[in-house]
């Protein structure tokens, strides 16, 4: 078939003579199959509109089964209906029409301003809707035709599909669809405009029915049950509903029945077609399964998140796509993926046999089902013969040149790899695949933050890519190295996270000294075998002098060879901000970071150098080596990391949250009780008047405010003096200070104090009246009393302090949940609203007709994963290296 | 009594806006490669049009203060 070009889409009613005309077959039956199990003539399933019935041919095209696309037919009603969907705009139009010549209710004057208006509007290619809605608005305040002097009646609308004629007596007419109808054809060709339509495309008439358009049997297909019970769509039995009435309602009609009757049927037969295009209309029950269940008609079908729009045409079900399961795997390359047998056995990559690979897929074939087989073959004879135990023997035998294999998905294949919620394009980065025993997807955990994962439970999905140009660019767009830089903030996002950081911390802290073999142990499984020139020798028991190494220098091993960098890390007190000088070298902290021709000289490795969203070491080598050397070293940190803390251990208990007597009492004093103390001061200056408010604040206020401050400190000393017990040798500190996990503050409330609870940024005040529990007098202030406790969490909580610590505990859990919906929903309007901006060769973005929305991208045009944290040139970076040249020279 | 009428033109917070005459125009559609309704638009009757003497189909060169690019500008077709 030739291809064909889309020129246009217009928009239009169906009118009567059309719907004939595109109607394979009149539909009066209202029965579906006869008694031999074949579709009847004339019927609802009918052969001339559609086969659904494997082997049957259509009498219309005759296509078979999944030829036909299907044809329509059409149910000639025995009188006019209104259509539900445009039963408002039927109404504007009877408000907006003279009664009897049915012209718009408007001067030549406005008629000509209006028109005008609407071909502005149409020529700028904008809504002419807004001018619509003043034609409709003007015109009806008209009550006397402009043309033939008619006095007007006003129309009442009488939901859903109902119209009341008023006249000046408060006399009241019903409007029958006949009538409507009627009035309809009344309008004249040149009005029509006027309502924003086409003539041509569309008269007002025609959205009164008359005959009305049976969809395709492929449409509604019936199923066959287990029981060999057959069960029609939804559509099909509001069909059969349709059909009968409309019989009814001609048979009566036809012996002459009397007025009320046929207007009870005539009422009927508009409900059932009210429902058949809406079973959702406000004020009319929805009809009803025989079961209870609402049918799903029309609108049913095509609204809402599993409609044929968000979710049959935006989103659906693919082929060629797993989904299990995520657990972690250190040991395999940051850029791969671990795919269980099962799965890779079901997933298969098409390959064309050609001269050069027919021996090797022979070998393939050869296997059968057995893991690097294949599951397919298609001939060159274009027949499809599935691989089983008894034919792939001969099936190898056979295979020649231009045959096509489905063969499994194999070590170093490329996927796409995706975890939801997919909020930005790191969501979806592509893999390879290693095939490996076991159910779950295995991944490298260094590549948990693009994704957002862990391993809780997490699932996540695979895609296999079927076509060569898929793979090219996954490989070239979306491959894991290729994003190590996130797009949003300049700075790499794939990095150690956790045990690396503590790994790689325990490694460099300090002089540590490693022997030889404890060295090599470390190394040699990152390939590198050279440990260079030892740092030094000791003497050991035997008063031999044995080489050692220190950890810098072993960190120093997996660095590019002339790299230079200097840096701070977070380990960093900010000594420069708080106006003292920074030591640099001789850093207390070893904040100062130092490598010089990839040497570590001297600081620490912490999350600043080599964590996920900081990883300075990471954004140097990938600016200056590239995104291989950057993927070589983040694996090659990550197992030098584990390597290390593995001969160590790490790990932390509830003893390591233990303060000593004095340093508890320490706290008690120094920091509870001194602060309580301060409290009842502040409470007492209060009652007694003398307290002073703050600019803008109530008295009341500022006693808060400066409680809320007392209280907040109070944490802090007791935080502050629980440091000076735990040392860097405490697991929980030496993960806080490297940025590994948690914080001193977590620390804190374990060992020393939980401290202040709040809803809302103020102490808890909910409750009684003036209290926050019958534990306490009523209009009591103290700290206690609104939500101070004082105990640490390892001391454990006093019941009123449980209680209070709960109460703040619930905000913090509705925030999140009513934040991710909202951050959801705010996303979609976003993604909707941008969706087809693209930056143009020229840097300027625009919309799809190419009107410009920005005249440079972001004003500077700067990709923000190839800047220095977003900006285009790190100006302090230049400075630093020119100024150490100079000096240098 | 005379209605005073404020400009908020000098304000720091309204970016400045120039008319431009029509060789810049010209210039400024060749150099983007568009027609005229391709630019953003801005409503005559916007505050920050009204003391300018533009009337519908000029355009106006905005320029405002950049987080990113320090100064920025843009260009706007004035419309009914």
């Amino acid at each position: 078939m030739r291809l064909k070009r889309i020129k246009g889409i217009k928009f239009g009613l169906l009118s009567p003579k059309e719907i004939r005309k595109m109607s394979a077959s009149k539909i009066i039956t209202p029965d579906t199959y006869g008694e031999d199990g074949f579709p009847i003539e004339l019927g609802l399933v009918n052969q001339r509109i559609g086969v659904i019935d494997p082997g049957l041919r259509c009498k219309t095209c005759g296509g078979r089964m999944g030829e036909c696309p299907g044809h329509f037919g059409h149910i000639e009603l025995a009188a006019p209906i209104i259509h539900v969907g445009y039963a408002k705009m039927i109404y504007r139009m009877l408000a907006a029409t003279c009664r009897r010549c049915g012209k718009v209710l408007l001067g030549e004057e406005a008629r000509a301003k209006f028109l005008d208006g609407i071909e502005q509007q149409k020529e700028k290619q904008a809504d002419v809707g807004d001018v619509v809605k003043l034609v409709f608005k003007e015109a009806a305040k008209n009550d006397v035709c402009p043309f033939c002097d008619e006095i007007q009646k006003r129309i009442k609308y009488d939901k859903p599909t109902g119209y009341i004629e008023i006249d000046k007596e408060d006399k009241e007419r019903r409007l029958m669809p006949t009538d409507v109808r009627e009035r309809l054809e009344k309008i004249p060709d040149e009005d029509i405009p006027l309502f924003g339509m086409d003539p041509k495309n569309a008269r007002p008439e025609w959205m009164i029915i008359t005959v009305l358009p049976v969809p395709p049997v492929t449409a509604r297909p019936s199923i066959t049950l287990e029981s060999g019970q057959r069960s029609e769509d939804d559509l099909t039995h509001k069909l059969v509903d349709i059909i009968r009435i409309n019989q009814r309602f001609m048979e009566n009609r036809d012996a002459g029945a009397p007025q009320l009757i046929i207007e009870d049927l005539w009422e009927l037969l508009q409900y059932h077609i009210s429902t058949y295009f809406n079973n959702e209309i406000p004020s009319i029950p929805p009809a009803r399964h025989r079961s209870g269940r609402p049918l799903k008609t029309m609108t049913q079908r095509l609204k809402g998140k599993e409609g044929r729009f968000r979710g049959s045409l935006s989103g659906k079900r693919v082929n060629f796509s797993a989904r299990t399961v995520i657990s972690p795997d250190p040991e395999i390359e940051i850029d791969e993926v671990g795919v269980p047998k099962d799965i890779a056995k079901e997933l298969t990559i098409n390959v064309n046999v050609t001269e050069r690979n027919l021996e090797a897929i022979r070998e393939t074939l050869k296997r059968g089902s057995e893991h690097p087989g294949a599951n397919y073959v298609r001939r060159s004879d274009d027949k499809k013969v599935k691989v089983t135990e008894t034919n792939h023997e001969l099936l190898a035998e056979e295979l020649g040149v231009g045959w096509k294999v489905e063969r499994h998905l194999q070590d170093g294949d490329i996927v796409l790899f995706n975890r939801q919620p997919s909020l930005h394009r790191l969501s979806i980065m592509a893999h390879y695949v290693r095939v490996m025993p076991g159910r779950t997807f295995r991944l490298n955990p260094t590549v948990c933050p693009p994704y957002n994962a862990d391993y809780d439970g997490d699932e996540m999905n695979m895609h296999v890519l079927q076509t060569e140009e898929a793979r090219a660019e996954a490989k070239i767009l979306m491959a894991v190295k290729r994003n190590i830089m996130s797009p949003r903030f300049g700075r790499p996002i794939i990095g150690g996270i956790h045990d690396y950081i503590t790994g790689l911390f325990i490694l460099t802290w300090g002089e540590k000294r490693f022997e030889k073999e404890k060295a090599q142990d470390m190394l040699h499984r990152i390939n590198i075998h050279d440990l260079g020139e030892p740092a030094g020798t000791f003497e050991s028991s035997s008063s031999i002098q044995v080489p050692y190494w220190t950890g810098k220098q072993l960190f120093g091993r997996i660095l590019p060879k002339q790299m230079d960098l200097q840096f701070r890390g977070v380990v960093c007190e900010k000594c420069i901000e708080r106006g003292e000088k920074c030591k640099k070298e001789n850093c207390p902290r070893e904040a100062y970071v130092v490598i010089k021709e990839g040497n570590l000289v001297c600081g620490v490795i912490d999350e600043m150098a080599i964590g996920s969203f900081k990883g300075k070491i990471i954004e140097q080598i990938f600016r200056l080596y590239g995104e291989d050397e950057a993927k070589k070293f983040i694996n090659d940190a990550a197992r030098l990391a584990i390597n290390c803390i593995k001969q160590s251990g790490f790990s932390f208990g509830i003893s390591d949250e233990d303060i000593p007597k004095e340093g508890k009492v320490q706290i008690r004093e120094e920091a509870v009780y001194a602060a309580e103390h301060k409290v009842e001061e502040l409470i007492r200056a209060y009652d007694a008047e003398e307290l002073e408010a703050l600019p803008g604040r109530s008295l009341e206020e500022t006693l808060e405010l400066l409680i809320m401050q007392e209280l907040g400190r109070a944490r802090d000393d007791a935080g502050d003096i629980a440091e000076r017990y735990l040392g860097i040798e405490n697991a929980a500190v030496l993960m806080a200070k490297s940025g590994a996990r948690g914080s001193m503050l977590n620390l804190t409330q374990m060992a020393a104090c939980v401290g202040q609870q709040s809803v809302r940024g103020e102490r808890i005040n909910r409750g009684y009246q003036g209290r926050t529990l019958p534990h306490f007098k009523s209009g009591d202030r103290r700290a206690e009393a609104h939500g101070f406790v004082r105990a640490s969490f390892k001391d454990g909580l006093t019941a009123t302090e449980y209680f209070l610590h709960a109460v703040g505990g619930r905000e913090a859990l509705v925030d999140t949940a009513v934040r991710t919906s909202q951050s959801g929903y705010f996303q979609r309007r976003l993604i909707n609203a941008l969706q087809d901006l693209e930056v143009k060769n020229d840097g300027t973005v625009r919309e799809t007709r190419g009107t410009v929305v920005q005249f440079k991208y972001g004003d500077d045009g700067v990709d923000p994963s190839k800047s220095e944290c977003g900006k285009v040139v790190d100006i302090d970076e230049i400075i630093s290296d020119i100024v150490e040249e100079d000096v240098g020279a | 009594m005379k209605k005073e009428t404020l400009s908020i033109l000098g304000h720091e917070l309204v970016p400045e806006h120039i008319l431009m005459d029509e060789s810049e125009v010209k210039e400024l559609l060749d150099k983007y490669k568009i027609k005229r309704v391709q630019l953003p638009k801005i409503k005559v009757s916007d505050p920050a049009i009204n003391g300018l003497g533009a009337k519908v189909g000029d355009v106006v060169e905005i320029t405002r203060q950049s987080r990113t690019a320090g100064k920025a500008l843009s260009f706007r077709l004035i419309i009914e």
